[in-house]
């Protein structure tokens, strides 16, 4: 288990390595971001000139990438263009996605989970025709669409929510973006969860727990759950990454200032330092959760055995 | 609402039982009585007065600030602030007399030195301020701030202290309307604190205007109140304004609507068609000083050559410009008929129908000017555009529907889209447009000078397509000199006729600045810089 672990954490360091790069490539592909802070004129040649230097934009790509991350690793992540550290962007932006994601992570597992089992266990009945034809509509509607239907329908029309976020951006100011974010993802997972289940239901072990006896609430937890979970899991897990980093639609709907709001900031004023910071994050973020993952597997299954 | 207000509270109640909870800072009542919420973006830039080049950045300042000058909110004309008298003989050098009673909000009172101190901080190479430029014609610019290498200097040499409350400024050249220039931000006066902890002060800067910060969150909001002790007569109004960063002006508009935001300066084009209904009359639509224009790229010969003046003044009258305000912009443009701005007004320099016939959509006479002048160069016009922001993609392909009409040709004119507006300027700046490209000018002081020498004089700093015409420098130079106001003007007007024979940019629309606001508000107004007038917002 420890040699697995060990053996995990190094491959994640190639994998780290090259995301970067090819971040740090790809917006300095987009030219010289000097040029877009001086409105509709041309910068000062003085001024420019010395701002290249400050940002260390003077110098070759790799020598910038190799101070970049000469400095990270001292925690270091720079100074995005309005004079704010990188990190101070990261501290006031990741605790509002993190809660963002947690409200979306728990709407797929709960509702998710419980209408897969419900549907995977009344197959063909009126229920699951119902529930499978809403996850149809959910996945091919794009998250705006639903996003803004929902901001303009609760928030407006209704009037039940307020159609911005707070700058708090509480838990519960989180729950409709959070729904709208989870909403595609949820159908998914409603599907997975369904089809798995509806598998496992006629599998031996299945049928002896029922033959002994044992209540149905603990067939159904403890036997059917369990087996039926690994692919949910996966999903899950992956998914995390996914949400944290996807999230710019919904944060700009909703006007939320985290990861999303940053990195179209940063994309849109090319600064390099941002994007790069905060997609490096984002980067590990993915690799933990995907190694989380795999460990999980372990616990759900005892048969996986990691050497 | 009734039903609104409940639900606020439910989820408000959830919230309490988190740790992070927070709620209020809805748009009635929040933040205490008299004091409205508005829309606001991240500013640019650090929000130091000689370094905030934007409108974001800039509605804080003319809260925060007051010059020695300000432009009327109504008029745009430049008068006395803090300036008791600046005189001049010569129109070169400059003597500055500063009101007393002038305080900054921390207590210090505002000296000359205020004003000089912040000058020469704003001009120093060293302190990066993207404003630095305002500076150039102060004498002893070019050691402050050299073109390449280290300055030889950190003050200027124009500026001297002569007493507690008097300064003066030597020119580098004659330039009768310098005074008028004054009612920038970038001439704004400092305190002491901004020099002593640089930090703190940009954190939360301090300053002489009617309003003061009370608490500054980057990114997320601002809250100004009303500073009780203002000497100035323009006194708030209100007891203060919570700024509201928005990153999507379409959310912020949906908060007003439903009542959580009570002003919004940037009304998105798509609400456009139903803001009357939908706000009750509650929206400005006012001239700004801003004017859109095509600009060419004369560093290309083929644009450079003789003649392509007729093939410029064929596109023009090839554009239809009532149709494409009408239709995308819903009015919030009005059509250019010359190349300054209705703001100035007619005594400012503002020229109704300058432009004449050559900016009146005539499909049959842009055909024959475009063949006379021996048709496009290369056979098409790519006109460049940046793509990340306002309706850029909408109109300039309008534009081009019109022009290929016109033409009868479906292929004489494509857009040529760039992603972001770093790269766009990045482009202009390396001299790569294929093409006419997307020339927004937005004035800096109401002065038709504004309008034409930065965009039109050889080597001037925005002038992008590098038009260069040795007539117009000289009558720009004369009416630089020139003391006599009217006279000025006059000169002024004759070098944009030198614009407008050549057609050096196409006049597209002048642009309006438009605002809606909740019912709480009275009094709403835009000024020339489409920058709402928020001292004079009434509440309640």
């Amino acid at each position: 288990m420890g040699r697995y672990v060990v053996r995990r954490l190094l491959q994640m360091i190639p994998v780290f390595v090259g995301a970067t790069l090819l971040i740090f490539l790809m917006v300095n592909v987009m030219g010289d971001p000097i040029a877009g802070l001086c409105g509709e004129r041309r910068c000062d040649p003085a001024t420019a000139a010395q701002l290249r230097h400050e940002f260390g934009l003077d110098r070759p790509v790799w020598q910038q990438y190799a101070t970049y991350m000469g400095n990270v690793f001292t925690g270091d992540f720079g100074t995005a263009f309005n004079g704010q550290r990188v990190t101070e962007l990261m501290a006031t932006a990741f605790p509002v996605t993190i809660r963002l994601t947690v409200v979306a992570i728990l709407f797929e597992i709960v509702v998710g989970i419980v209408l897969g089992v419900v549907t995977g266990l009344r197959r063909g009945r009126p229920v699951d025709t119902t529930v499978l034809l809403l996850t149809l509509v959910v996945i091919s509607v794009p998250t705006f669409v639903t996003g803004l239907l929902l901001q303009l329908l609760l928030g407006v029309t209704w009037g039940w929510i307020r159609p911005s976020v707070s700058p708090q951006a509480a838990f519960g100011e989180l729950i409709v973006p959070g729904l709208v974010l989870a909403s595609v993802s949820l159908a998914y997972v409603t599907r997975l969860t369904r089809t798995s289940i509806a598998e496992n239901k006629r599998s031996d072990y299945v049928r002896t727990a029922v033959a002994k006896g044992l209540p149905r609430h603990r067939v159904i937890t403890r036997h059917l759950l369990r087996n039926s979970l690994i692919p949910v899991v996966t999903f899950i897990g992956t998914d995390i990454g996914a949400l944290m980093g996807g999230a710019i639609v919904t944060e700009r709907i909703f006007n939320i200032h985290g990861v999303g709001y940053q990195l179209y900031q940063g994309i849109l004023r090319q600064n390099t330092q941002t994007v790069v910071g905060f997609v490096t994050v984002l980067v590990l973020v993915f690799l933990i959760a995907n190694l989380l993952v795999d460990l999980l597997y372990a616990v759900l299954d005892p048969r996986i055995r990691y050497a | 609402m009734r039903g609104a207000r409940h639900a606020l509270w439910a989820a408000c109640a959830a919230a309490a039982v988190l740790p992070a909870a927070g709620c209020g800072g809805g748009g009635s009542g929040a933040g205490g009585p008299e004091v409205f919420s508005a829309s606001w973006g991240d500013p640019q830039n650090p929000l130091e007065p000689a370094n905030t080049n934007e409108v974001q950045g800039g509605k804080v300042l003319d809260m925060l600030f007051r010059g020695l000058m300000r432009y009327n909110p109504r008029t745009g004309a430049a008068e006395n602030m803090l300036a008791q008298r600046i005189e001049t003989s010569d129109s070169q050098n400059f003597t500055v007399t500063v009101k007393d009673g002038w305080t900054f909000s921390n207590g210090e009172p505002v000296t000359a030195r205020s004003f000089v101190d912040a000058w020469n901080y704003g001009a120093d190479l060293k302190n990066n301020q993207k404003n630095a430029y305002f500076f150039g014609y102060i004498e002893g610019y070019d050691r402050v701030h050299p073109e390449t290498g280290t300055p030889t200097a950190h003050t200027l040499s124009g500026l001297k202290v002569t007493g507690p409350r008097t300064f003066t400024v030597r020119l580098n050249q004659k330039f009768s309307t310098f005074p008028d220039t004054l009612g920038y931000a970038a001439f704004a006066p400092l305190p002491r604190a901004f020099f002593d902890d640089h930090a703190a002060w940009v954190k939360r800067p301090v300053g002489n205007g009617p309003y003061l910060i009370k608490s500054y969150t980057r990114g997320f909001m601002m809250s100004l109140r009303k500073w009780n002790r203002y000497p100035g007569q323009d006194k708030a109004q209100n007891n203060g304004v919570d700024l509201q960063v928005y990153t999507d002006s379409n959310t912020a508009y949906t908060d007003l609507l439903a009542g959580n935001l009570d002003l919004v300066d940037d009304v998105p084009a798509p609400q456009l068609k139903f803001i009357r209904t939908d706000l009750d009359g509650r929206y400005i639509n006012a001239p700004a000083g801003i004017i859109q224009t095509l600009a060419f790229p004369y560093y290309d010969p083929s644009w450079n050559k003789p003649g392509t003046a007729k093939v410029r003044t064929g596109l023009s009258m090839a554009i239809n410009r009532d149709q494409i305000t009408d239709t995308i912009f819903q009015k919030t443009r009005t059509p250019a008929t010359d190349w300054t701005s209705p703001v100035l007004g007619t005594e400012g320099g503002f020229q109704d129908g300058l432009c004449g016939d050559a900016c009146r959509y005539d499909p049959v006479r842009a055909r024959k000017l475009v063949r006379e002048g021996g048709g496009l160069p290369g056979g098409q016009v790519r006109i460049t555009y940046n793509a990340d922001s306002g309706s850029h993609k909408e109109w300039v392909d309008a534009v081009c529907n019109s022009i290929n009409n016109a033409l009868g040709n479906d292929k004489a004119c494509v857009g040529n889209p760039v992603g972001t507006f770093a790269d766009f300027r990045n482009q202009i700046g390396r001299r790569r447009m294929p093409g006419p490209f997307r020339a927004g000018w937005q004035m800096d002081y109401p002065l038709i000078q504004n309008f034409l020498q930065p965009l039109y004089y050889t080597n001037a700093s925005s002038n992008d397509g590098a038009w260069s015409n040795k007539d117009f420098d000289k009558l720009v130079d004369r009416a630089n000199a020139e003391s006599d106001r009217a006279a000025a003007v006059k000169l002024f007007q004759q070098a944009e006729g030198v614009v407008r024979d050549n057609m050096a940019a196409i006049p597209l629309w002048y642009q309006n600045g438009s605002a809606g606001y909740s019912p709480r508000l009275s009094h709403v107004a835009l000024n020339p810089f489409s920058v709402p007038v928020y001292n004079e917002i009434k509440v309640g």
